[in-house]
This record gives C-alpha cells, sequence and structure tokens, in this order.
C-alpha cells in the first residue's frame, strides 16, 4: 500500500536518518521525501512529508516506531500523489482520442490525470482543454510530461505548459 | 562627438530629433535613408534635414548613398538604424563591418547583424579598439545591456527568461480581457500599429526568438543562432484556453528563455499566475535575470517606439563618448 504521511522532527543533524530507518526496518520504500523547512528560525523543528510503500499490515509497526525516535505523525493519509501540474492543451483532441491521451497518462502507474476541463466552441473547430496531473514526485512528473508532449505532437495538439519557477 | 546617422525611419527620427532637442554634445555630420544622403563634417542641421525628408519622402542628395556616409563620412560614431533583414542582416552588416575597420564605434538598433554577425562584428571591433554597442534590438526602452555590463558586472547570469515581442503581448492581453479570438486581437493589433501587414515575424516568436539569440550570445557568448531555439508561437491560440487558465487564476503569455544549465533556449506560449511578475499588459516588454548573487532582477518597460528606443540609443551614445571619445 501507498502512504503519505506528515512528521514533525527536531531540526538538528541526523534526526531525519534517523526517523526514516524504521521504513525500512519495517520493509518499506520511501517514494519521496518533501522537506518543508520552517521559515521561523525561532521554530527549531522539521516538517517533512513522505510518500512510502509498505508491506500490508505494518504501518501500526512503522508509526508505533516513529514515535518511538520522537518523531510527531502530524498526519498520515492515502494522497499519495503530491504533485500536481497543469497544462492546456488546444486541437481536435476529441477526434484524435481524447481516453487515449488520458489513459497514456494513467496508465503510467506513476501519475494520473485528476482533472479534465474542456471547451469546444463548435463542431469541426479545434477545442481546448485545461489538464491537470499528479504525480508521486518531481521525477514522475516530468516523465509525465515528456509523454504528454510526445502525445501532442503525435496528435498535433499545441500544449501549453506552466512557467515554473526555474531557481532550483 | 561626431555621428553619422544610416535610417531614417521611425527610430532614425526619434534619434535625430532628440539629438537635435537635448544638448548631449553630439552633432550629426551625415545622415542617409534609403535613397539618399546627405553629409557636414561641421554638423547637420537636423531640424532642416527632418523637414526635408518630411515634405519630400527623402532626407539628402540622390547621389550620395549610406555606402558613402559610412566608407567616407567623418564620424567618431556610426548610428545604424535601418530596418531589420533577419535573413541576411545585410546591408547593415556591411555598414557595420566597413566602420568597425575605419576604427569607429558602432550602436545599433538592427537586430540582424547582432543575430547573425555577432561574433565577427564583437571580435572586429575589440581589434579595432572601438565598441560595438546595441542596447536597442532587445526590449527596446529597457536597459538590459547596460545592466548586464554595469550594475550585474561580476555576477554569473544562470537564467534569462521573459516577455520580448509587445506585439504577441498586446495581442494575448486583448484575447484575455475581452475574450477575443486570435483573429480579431491580430486585427485590433494592426489598427494601432503594433503589427505589421504581414505578423509572421512577430505571431510565430521569431522576433522574440532572436531577441533571445542575442541575449544569450551577448551573456554566454556560445554562438547560438536563431535554428538552434525551440519555437512555438501564439497564431493557435484560442479564447478557450484563454479562459481554462483564467480560471485558475492564471493568463498566457509568449516567454521567451534561456536557462544554459537545462540546455533551454526556448520561445513559447506559458501558463502563468496573474500576479507573476512578467505578466504585463498591452506592448510592454519584461525580463528577468536570474544570477548567483543578486538573485532575481526583474526588468519591465516600453519594449518599442520611437522615441523610446532612441532612449536605448543615446544611451550607448553617450556610454561611448564618456569611455572613448573626449572631444565633442
Amino acid at each position: 500500500m501507498q502512504v503519505s504521511m506528515k512528521l514533525e522532527m527536531k531540526d538538528s543533524p541526523g534526526q531525519l536518518v534517523a526517523a526514516l530507518k524504521p521504513i525500512s526496518d519495517v520493509g518499506g520504500n520511501i517514494i519521496a521525501v518533501i522537506h518543508q523547512h520552517d521559515p521561523d528560525p525561532d521554530h527549531d523543528n522539521l516538517d517533512v512529508q513522505i510518500v512510502l510503500e509498505l508491506p500490508e499490515g505494518r504501518l501500526e509497526t512503522l508509526v508505533a516506531l516513529l514515535k518511538k525516535q520522537g518523531v510527531h505523525i502530524q498526519r498520515i493519509g492515502e494522497e499519495r500523489l503530491l504533485y500536481k501540474r497543469t497544462v492546456i492543451m488546444i486541437g481536435h483532441l476529441m477526434h484524435t482520442g481524447l481516453s487515449d491521451t488520458v489513459d497514456q497518462i494513467d496508465s503510467t502507474g506513476f501519475a494520473e490525470v485528476c482533472e479534465l476541463s474542456m471547451s469546444m466552441p463548435a463542431v469541426n473547430e479545434r477545442s481546448s482543454s485545461r489538464i491537470t496531473i499528479k504525480a508521486a514526485s518531481k521525477g514522475d512528473m516530468e516523465s509525465a510530461l515528456v509523454i504528454l508532449r510526445r502525445v501532442a505532437r503525435e496528435k498535433s495538439l499545441l500544449m501549453i505548459e506552466p512557467l515554473e519557477a526555474i531557481a532550483e | 562627438m561626431k555621428a553619422a546617422l544610416i535610417g531614417l525611419g521611425s527610430v532614425g527620427k526619434g534619434v535625430a530629433g532628440i539629438l537635435a532637442k537635448k544638448d548631449l554634445g553630439i552633432s550629426i555630420t551625415g545622415i542617409a535613408d534609403s535613397k539618399s544622403g546627405i553629409m557636414d563634417s561641421m554638423g547637420l542641421d537636423i531640424l532642416k534635414v527632418l523637414d526635408t525628408k518630411k515634405n519630400h519622402g527623402y532626407c539628402g542628395d540622390r547621389n550620395i548613398s549610406s555606402e558613402d556616409i559610412v566608407r567616407k563620412g567623418d564620424y567618431d560614431v556610426l548610428i545604424e538604424v535601418s530596418p531589420t533583414n533577419a535573413d541576411s542582416g545585410e546591408p547593415a552588416i556591411g555598414y557595420i563591418r566597413t566602420a568597425l575597420s575605419r576604427k569607429k564605434h558602432v550602436v545599433t538598433s538592427n537586430k540582424g547583424p547582432v543575430a547573425l554577425a555577432y561574433k565577427e562584428l564583437f571580435t572586429l571591433a575589440q581589434k579595432n579598439g572601438v565598441s560595438f554597442r546595441y542596447e536597442a534590438t532587445v526590449a527596446g526602452a529597457i536597459p538590459i545591456m547596460h545592466t548586464l555590463e554595469q550594475g550585474l558586472a561580476g555576477n554569473d547570469i544562470l537564467a534569462v527568461y521573459g516577455v520580448l515581442n509587445g506585439t504577441c503581448n498586446f495581442i494575448l492581453t486583448r484575447m484575455a480581457a475581452e475574450g477575443l479570438t486570435y483573429e480579431q486581437a491580430l486585427m485590433e493589433a494592426r489598427e494601432m500599429g503594433y503589427a505589421e501587414a504581414d505578423p509572421t515575424y512577430d505571431v510565430q516568436g521569431i522576433d522574440a526568438a532572436i531577441k533571445l539569440v542575442i541575449l544569450a550570445n551577448t551573456i554566454w557568448g556560445d554562438g547560438v543562432s536563431l535554428s538552434d531555439v525551440d519555437r512555438t508561437g501564439i497564431d493557435l491560440l484560442t479564447p478557450e484556453a484563454l479562459r481554462l487558465a483564467e480560471d485558475e487564476n492564471c493568463t498566457i503569455r509568449l516567454i521567451a528563455e534561456a536557462i544554459p544549465r537545462k540546455r533551454i533556449l526556448r520561445v513559447s506560449p506559458r501558463i502563468i499566475e496573474k500576479d507573476h511578475p512578467l505578466v504585463v499588459d498591452g506592448t510592454l516588454n519584461a525580463l528577468t535575470l536570474e544570477t548567483d548573487m543578486a538573485k532575481d532582477i526583474t526588468l519591465i518597460g516600453r519594449g518599442a517606439g520611437s522615441i523610446e528606443t532612441a532612449s536605448a540609443i543615446i544611451g550607448d551614445l553617450l556610454y561611448i563618448k564618456n569611455h572613448y571619445v573626449q572631444r565633442s
């Protein structure tokens, strides 16, 4: 099963590694770790969101182990796909098989189309759509976008991507 | 300082007018348009020449050509503001080459020569100990080259991206604001004088791509050319697409971007949050420089216009006057 957790721990060296160790102890596999450093310097805690793959029935053991490490679990959820990206596609979306376009993303297993808005002004005219994709990690999102770009090229659709924050 | 002016269109008239009006210590000793030329090493009466141009359609003697002035004129700096030829860069490249070989400084607003022959012209200028400046080629009045050269000196420039074509920005602004189709917004742009009869150069992102090439070569000296730019225009955009962006509090803008570490050199319409600093209205230009020390710097201003472009050229002229030429 895939689980996402929001953890809070002391922001000191070694804490994160110590907190992540129980996951491998119970046979889990970490898919993504997202740091959220607190902008308040007086607040010396570290918030981390993690996504992990866990063998069935191990969640309770993991929670117990984490608590023992002094990690505070703020939230446990099944919301596994953390990265969202919205693109706009223009062209003959219906004639070129909209469900196939969506399926090419959904069938990856690591990303899925979670929202789709369409606007079709008239029959035979190009339609426009806004497609939101969710993925488990940044790398998975980029892989999903690579697929979508290829599909757009093959189907002569204009794909408009967001201007992302470039500084990384 | 003595200047020769090649080209008397909108930009040339703007420059001549300002030099006549403001006492900047720069006299014009030669002026040529596409049909004629006039020279006087003591300095021309600029207003009189502009008057002749207005009344007759040409500015001087039909037997004097641009080339005559470039080759034989008495000047310290050549102001080359003839129309851009994006394919060959000529005849401007030839004029600039001749002037630099004569150890004359060159200031230009002409994108062709800078995009096509940057390396050759820059090297030639260096060899002859003169300056080759082209502030006006990118983003009109915005002092992007001065900012890079002086204000951000010593910084590593990590990326540059922004809105470099006012015509596209006007069209997209109108499509978003009024729900106009691309064709309607383009017609409006033509009526306002923002778009040419053949809008291809603007709407397919070629103009923005040329400016991006100039920026990339200036900053990184990597010798890129127009064919290296991954380019998508705005001519296939629909008002529905803009509305779909609007629903998410975003809009669509044509963004040119150069990010060497990601090997990106691209002009494409992009979804962008409405409160993003690069979302400017109408024909404005905007660009962000990402640097190691100063971090992000965003500049916004007029990307075109007679006097606005003249501002960039005057800035280059005064730079040369202050740094190289003492006599006035």
